[in-house]
Order: C-alpha cells, then structure tokens, then sequence
C-alpha cells in the first residue's frame, strides 16, 4: 500500500561542511547528499514527471571555499523515522568533512527552509602586520559610512546596509578573526569576501567560515 | 599526507576555477598507508578530473590494484590551465589526490592513451609531476611510465616518452607487471627486458625503425633477443568480476552514473569502427552476476542512474530480460537505467518501449551514413524504414529529443550521399512532430570520418579540407530550423588526430615540439592551439598530409604493423574489398565464420571457446572447425 501524503515526515537536518570538502559548489553538495541518503536507504519522497528529484532542501548556499558549522537541510520522507535513526543510518555514509549534529522533526507544513533565511554570521581570518587598533580602525570606518556602493556582476548595489554587525573576534599574533553578521534572503545577500574586499583586507584571508544562520521566527502552529 | 603541497593549496586552490578537481577525498576512494605499501602506482588520466573519472578502464585498474595488500594505487588527472601556471609559479610539483605525492615520488605512473588528443597533457603532467619527459634522460631513480588504452594499438607517435606499453586488455597482465616489479623493479634495464617478453607488452626502446627515402617505414626490428617481432594484444577469455566500490566524485562528472561492462567486444563489423576490430572476440557477462553487481554497485555508490556499457547493448542475448529485471529491482528506488549504445532497428524498440515511465533524458542513436549504399559500404546494415520506424517508437515512447550521429568523409561518399543525412533528419523530425508536436528535438552530430589503424579503412585518406568543407556547408544549409541542432568537428582537429594517429615515431619531436610551444588539451576547442601544432611539425620536417591525406598502398608497411590486434591483414584487405564492391558481411552471430583470425591468434585459449562462452563461435561451428 501507498503511503498517503499525510503520513510523510520532514526533518531539519543540522551539518557542518568542513575544509576537506569546502571547495565543493552548491550543486555538488545537494548531489552528494542526494547519494548520502540513498545509500542510508532512507525513505525519500521524490517530485512527479519524467525526471523525478527526492524532496530536499538545503537553507542557504554556500559559497567555493567556505566552511559551514551550522549548516541546515530539510528532508521530506515518504514514512516517519525516528530521527536517530535517521541519523545513524545517514552519519556512515558521509564523506569525510560533512558531519551531522543534530536531527530533528518539523512540521511538513512549516514554509520552505530557503525563503526563510535572513541573516548569517561568519568569521574570516585575516594576516595582518596591523596593530589592533588599526585594525578595529578600519572595522569601525566601514560601520560609520553610511553607504558603500559596489558593483557585482556588472550591477551596482549597497553593501552598507547588507553588514548588520562587523566586530573583531579573537587575536593571535599576526593573525585576526572577524566576525561579521551580514543580511541574507530577498532584502539582498551580503558575501564576506566582499566585506574583506571592502576592508582591503581580501588578500590576507586565511579562511572563512559560516558559523551560524538566522531565520525568520517560526508562527505558532 | 605531504603537508608543503597541502598547505600551499590552501592559497592556490581558491583562485582556480573548479578547484574541488584536485582535491581528492571522494566517497569510496582509497586512501592507504604510504610508507607501508611496496609499490606506489600512479593512475594517470590526460584529461581533466570530470572526464577522467568517467573512464572505466582506470575505475577497473583502481580497484584491481587497490584489492593487493603490496601496492597502492592514486589517482592523477590534467590540472586545468590555470592550476599548471599556479603550481608552475608556486614551484610546486603535480601530486596525486589521494595523499598528494608528487608524481615523480610513485614507483609506477601509469597513463590511460584513449584519445590522440590529449597526448600533449601526458607532456605537461610528466614535466609538472618532476619526471624527464624522454625515456633516455631519465635513470633508477624515476618512475616507470607505461602507458594503455586503445592509443597502445599504434602507440608509435609516443615511443620517446614511454619505457613501456600495455596493448589490449590490462586485466592480468597488469598484475604481471606488477609482480614482476616486486623481483626486479629498481632495475630498469633488467626490468624493461623480462617485460619485453611478456605477452602484449611493447617495450619501444627494444626497436629500431628504418625508413624509406619518400618517409614510409622500411622496417621496424627488435634490437634485443627478448624483443617480440609482432606485439599481439592482451585479452583475458572471461570478463572479470566488475567493480562494485567505485568512487563516486563531487564534481560532476561527464559520465555521472554507475556503469556495468556487460560486454566486450562486437561482432557487427562495421568497417570505420576500431573498437570493433580491436575488441573481439565478443564476451558476455552472465545475466546473473550483472544483476548482483548492479545491486551492490547502486548500494555502494547511491548514483540514480546505471549505464549498461557495451559497444552495443542490443548484441547482449539476454538484453530484455536484463533490462526486465533491473527495471523491476530498481526501478520503484528511482534509479534509471540506460543503454548508451542503442541499434536503429526492429529490435531496440522493443528495448526502447522498456524504459516508458522512466526518465527520457534523450535517445542517441548513430545511423553513421545517409543512404543505403554507403552504410553497406561501412557495412552497417540497417535500413532506411528501420530507422524510421525507431525514431516513432521512440517519439511514441515519450522521448522528445533524439541525437543522431553521422560521418562524413567517408569512402566512396558523394553529395548525394550527404544530402541522403539530411533528408533522414527532416524524415525523423517530421514523424516525431506527428508524435510530440513542436517540442520534438533533433539534434544532429556530424563527425569527419577518420580512418581507423586496425580497421578495413587503414589504408583510406582522411578526405581534403576543400571537400570536407562544402560537406559542412551543404549539411549547415539543409539542416535548420526550429527542432533541429547540428554540430561537426573542426577540420583542423580532424587533420591532427588522423595524423597523429596514423603516425610514426618520428611525430614525438612534433609533439615535444607543439607541446614547448604552448599546445595543451588539444581535445578542447576553447584550448587547441593548431598553430602550434603546425610549427612542431614543421620544425621536425614533417608534414601532417603525409600521415593523414596520403592514400596508404596496401604493400606499404604500416607503423602499426608490429601490433596486432589479433585480426589477420588479409581479413582487413578481404572486408576492404568487400567495402568497394558494396558487399556486406554478416554479423558474426549470423553468418558463416569469415576467419577474422582472432581466434587463431589465440590458441591457448580455444578450450574455453569450445565451451561456447565466446560470442562468435556456436556449436555448428566448433563442429565444422
């Protein structure tokens, strides 16, 4: 017998996407989870047509070269899964540098993971022969302009109001952490490369990492 | 882990483009213990990772030599331009994916030769791995380099870089070698010589080519006693167990599926068709074990899409069942299967009607030739209402998009014959516009036809640019308009890869030559640099029409001569002339045997022949024999 559509599950899958496999795009990375999870022999639900695609969705791409902490996936299944099941059966099959950390049910109803996203932190490491001050110096110019008019993909934007925080983060020697939380969704996206682009410091970036996203708050169901 | 080559990516990765191309760490791939593993082989692909990783020669050569405890095998492929200048400038050297090693640090680099055009980038990765490029500047202490692949079946051109080739089937003789360098590896010379005796091993620098004053060859002679006088190909007289732990790449690849060889060989004898010629006999996996194979294969690598590998499915006996049966094990998990190699005929839409209800990502199907006449001269039989008739099943299946693929240049080939194309595609377009209405697509492949080593075509020019041109122009006139798409190769292309591949030894200065002076990825038309090509020629004295333009006298000796695919010359001369005559010759599983020769050339195996395990021979026959 057929499941019914009302039987089906959706868990909210949170992953970390590491430096083994931070160069890997977009589209590489909905492919690899496609195969995860078929090779867990999880129950996925899959799109009608000739060309059928399982249910999953993952919150917010992330750019070549960037690692994620708390990276967020949405899986539709055809029958319910206690989720730790779900997990053990999924964790073997994740190539070294995906991990999982947590798995939990959500509502089937709740609108899809991607519209939702608002904000995102991450942290970038910088070289510099820079004192803190000067550092903090520039962090704080950027802050005080009141617009910063860039150009991406031959179109012109505001990065200003894309940086909601920009804040230094840790210090070691020659070497800087910034923290910034830059607006994402359909107000526009703010990429960190361009921040550090901004801060004339994108030829000392160490590494960049996404540590966490920021949803629109959940209405009661 | 060589951490100074990890660590330097880190700044150099970022800047190029694809950059998850070079870094290795994909599902089911091998990572073992470099200081303790005996022997290190590099499995080397000229070509870029995506369309290396789609090769099933080094997916089988993977495995196979990762399963023995002794040896290691890592993957290498072609870094993009942009990662050859990076590592060019940073000084550092190409590394393998697994553990990035330098390619210089293996015991054995191994390259796949399927293609004339990717030769030069065998240059570029021997010179960025830290490796002579010549065979006589390098000692003890560099790698072997052997090389395989259907490039081996006249891998003359290549004579001055490799210390040896594998020609055939590198399943059991592989290990050979490998067994072989455990006794006496260090030693080169010792090595190369034992080697040299090996069946279907060619050690080039055991020879010695004479040549006639007007540039033909005089004669080829061994210099050493251990030196065969004709290499006969390697095969193996069952098909090996087919990997099922392959590795399952980030990066998508050209060929991003799973892949069961369920045959080798072909018994249609198509004239044109190398791989026809050179892979007989015609070898059947058994039904059941494919079905396992698939089973474990989907289950280890998750891909939802499994490819049935052949030269043609439809020679396969059993293909409807198999087809039945994979639809109906893993079909209800979304997977697809497909069939890469369809015949236009009454059969294949049986097979074709199959896959209703399954993706229709588009059919190819390659008629090859326009009219009748000339697909009885290449000897590919099919008729014109055949073709038709598949193209309605097809269209009447749900598929709106079919990929025909023709040749042109052919032997004996008139206007008329090309025009013939056109009026095919217009046929087919129209039927399935009756089926699909007007998103039918038909998208149209011309190849330059470009006469085989090995085949009946040998001795065939390539035809003159003029005339290859008014072709084109003739096909760009008839075939457009909305539905329609047609594509063709470059001539210069064209002229390179039939010279290259019907060349002699002299053509490794050429490609020493083009290669300093910038030529890389010949293959990609966004890279070919034909300039340089040219000059290389020119500067070793040379000229490309002599390999490719030159209608060969069937007297003359043949670079390739010394190979032997273990299909007679005088079968090649008998289907040549058969060819002009417009004769054809049945497939082999329908006629009477026309003694090609293979399996003469293979005694020791007649036992298992006479089993009946080997396409070609029924038991009628092994009567009669």
């Amino acid at each position: 017998m057929r499941p019914s559509t009302d039987s089906t599950q959706r868990l909210r899958v949170t992953f970390a996407k590491g430096e083994e496999v931070k160069y890997i795009s977009h589209l590489d990375l909905m492919r690899l989870w496609e195969r995860a999870l078929r090779r867990a022999n999880v129950p996925l639900v899959y799109s009608q047509g000739y060309n059928p695609r399982p249910k999953i969705s993952i919150a917010f791409p992330l750019a070549v070269g960037i690692t994620g902490q708390e990276e967020l996936l949405d899986v539709t299944l055809e029958r319910p899964l206690a989720p730790r099941d779900f997990a053990s059966a999924v964790e073997r099959q994740l190539p070294t540098g995906i991990s999982l950390s947590e798995v939990e049910e959500v509502y089937p109803t709740l609108p899809a993971l991607q519209t939702q996203v608002q904000a995102a932190d991450y942290l970038a490491t910088v070289e510099a022969c820079e004192t803190v001050q000067q550092i903090e110096a520039r962090l704080d110019g950027l802050l005080s302009s009141e617009s910063l008019p860039r150009e991406r993909r031959n179109k012109e934007y505001d990065l200003r109001p894309l940086i909601e925080e920009l804040w230094l983060e840790s210090r070691d020697e020659h070497q800087y952490t910034l923290g910034m939380r830059l607006r994402a969704g359909e107000r526009g996206t703010g990429r960190p490369d361009e921040v550090l682009d901004q801060l004339a410091l994108a030829a000392h970036v160490k590494g960049i990492t996404r540590t966490r996203l920021f949803f629109a708050p959940v209405e009661e169901q | 882990m060589d951490t100074t080559i990890e660590a330097a990516l880190g700044e150099l990765l970022p800047r190029v483009i694809k950059p998850a191309r070079y870094t290795g760490g994909e599902w089911n791939s091998c990572v073992k213990d470099w200081d303790q593993t005996t022997i290190k082989v590099a499995l080397a692909y000229p070509d870029v990772y995506e369309v290396g990783m789609s090769n099933l020669a080094l997916i089988i050569l993977y495995d196979l030599l990762n399963r023995r405890e002794d040896v290691l095998a890592e993957r290498v492929y072609t870094p993009w331009m942009d990662l050859e200048a990076a590592l060019r400038g940073a000084g550092l050297p190409l590394y393998s994916l697994e553990t990035r090693h330098p390619l210089h640090e293996f015991d054995v680099v191994g390259f796949t030769l399927p293609y004339e055009l990717n030769y030069t980038n065998v240059l570029t990765m021997l010179d960025l791995g830290g490796i002579p490029l010549l065979v006589e500047e390098r000692d003890d202490s560099h790698p072997l380099i052997i090389g395989g692949g259907t490039g081996t079946y006249n891998p003359e051109p290549l004579a001055d870089f490799f210390d040896l080739f594998v020609v055939g089937e590198g399943e059991e003789v592989t290990l050979e070698l490998l067994d072989l360098y455990r006794e006496c590896g260090r030693n080169r010379e010792e090595y190369l010589r034992r080697a040299a005796r090996i069946e279907g091993l060619y050690v080039p620098s055991l020879y010695e080519v004479k040549y006639h004053d007007d540039g033909t060859v005089q004669e080829v002679t061994p210099t050493h006693p251990d030196a065969k006088p004709v290499v006969v190909k390697r095969i193996v007289d069952a098909l090996p167990p087919a990997p099922t732990r392959v590795i399952v790449p980030f990066v998508e690849a050209v060929h991003d599926r799973a892949s069961i060889e369920i045959l080798r060989g072909c018994t249609q004898g198509c004239r044109f068709c190398q791989a026809g010629m050179i892979y007989r006999p015609l070898r059947e996996r058994p039904l059941e074990e494919i079905l396992a194979t698939a089973d474990e294969l989907l289950a280890s690598t998750g891909y939802e899409e499994l490819a049935l590998v052949s030269l043609s499915s439809c020679n396969y006996s059993g293909i409807e069942e198999l087809v039945e049966k994979l639809l109906e094990r893993h079909g209800p998990s979304h997977t697809s299967i497909s069939l890469p190699s369809l015949r236009m005929d009454s059969f294949s839409l049986r097979l074709a009607e199959m896959f209703q209800g399954q993706r229709k990502t588009g059919l190819t199907f390659a008629p090859e030739a326009g009219s009748e006449r000339l697909r009885r001269v290449i000897n590919k039989v099919i008729t014109h209402d055949d073709i038709l008739s598949t193209a309605e099943t097809a269209f009447a299946s749900g598929w709106q998009r079919i990929k025909l693929y023709f040749m042109i240049g052919l032997p004996t080939e008139t206007m008329e014959d090309v025009e013939a194309i056109a009026q095919m595609v217009k046929e087919v377009l129209r039927i399935g516009r009756q089926a699909r209405g007007k998103k039918t697509q038909v998208n149209v492949s011309v190849a330059t036809f470009i006469p085989k080593t090995h085949t009946p075509f040998q001795w065939q020019p390539l035809e003159g640019r003029a005339l290859l041109e008014e072709k084109h122009h003739l096909l760009r006139r008839l075939i457009r308009g909305r539905g329609l798409k047609l594509s063709w190769n470059d001539p210069e292309t064209s002229l390179l890869e039939a010279a290259l591949s019907r060349g002699d030894r002299r053509l490794g200065g050429v490609i020493l030559e083009a290669w300093r002076r910038g030529a890389r990825f010949d293959a990609w038309s966004e890279a070919l640099n034909v300039r340089s090509w040219w000059e290389g020629f020119a500067a070793q004295g040379l000229d490309p029409a002599f390999y490719a333009h030159r209608e060969r006298s069937l007297e003359e000796t043949l670079p390739w001569d010394l190979f032997s695919s273990g299909v007679s010359k005088e079968y090649l001369i008998s289907e040549y002339r058969r060819s002009l005559n417009e004769e054809t010759t049945l497939d082999c599983r329908e006629g009477p045997c026309r003694t090609c020769g293979i399996l003469e050339s293979f005694p020791r195996e007649t036992q298992s022949m006479r089993n009946g395990r080997w396409g070609c021979l029924s038991e009628e026959k092994t009567h009669t024999r």
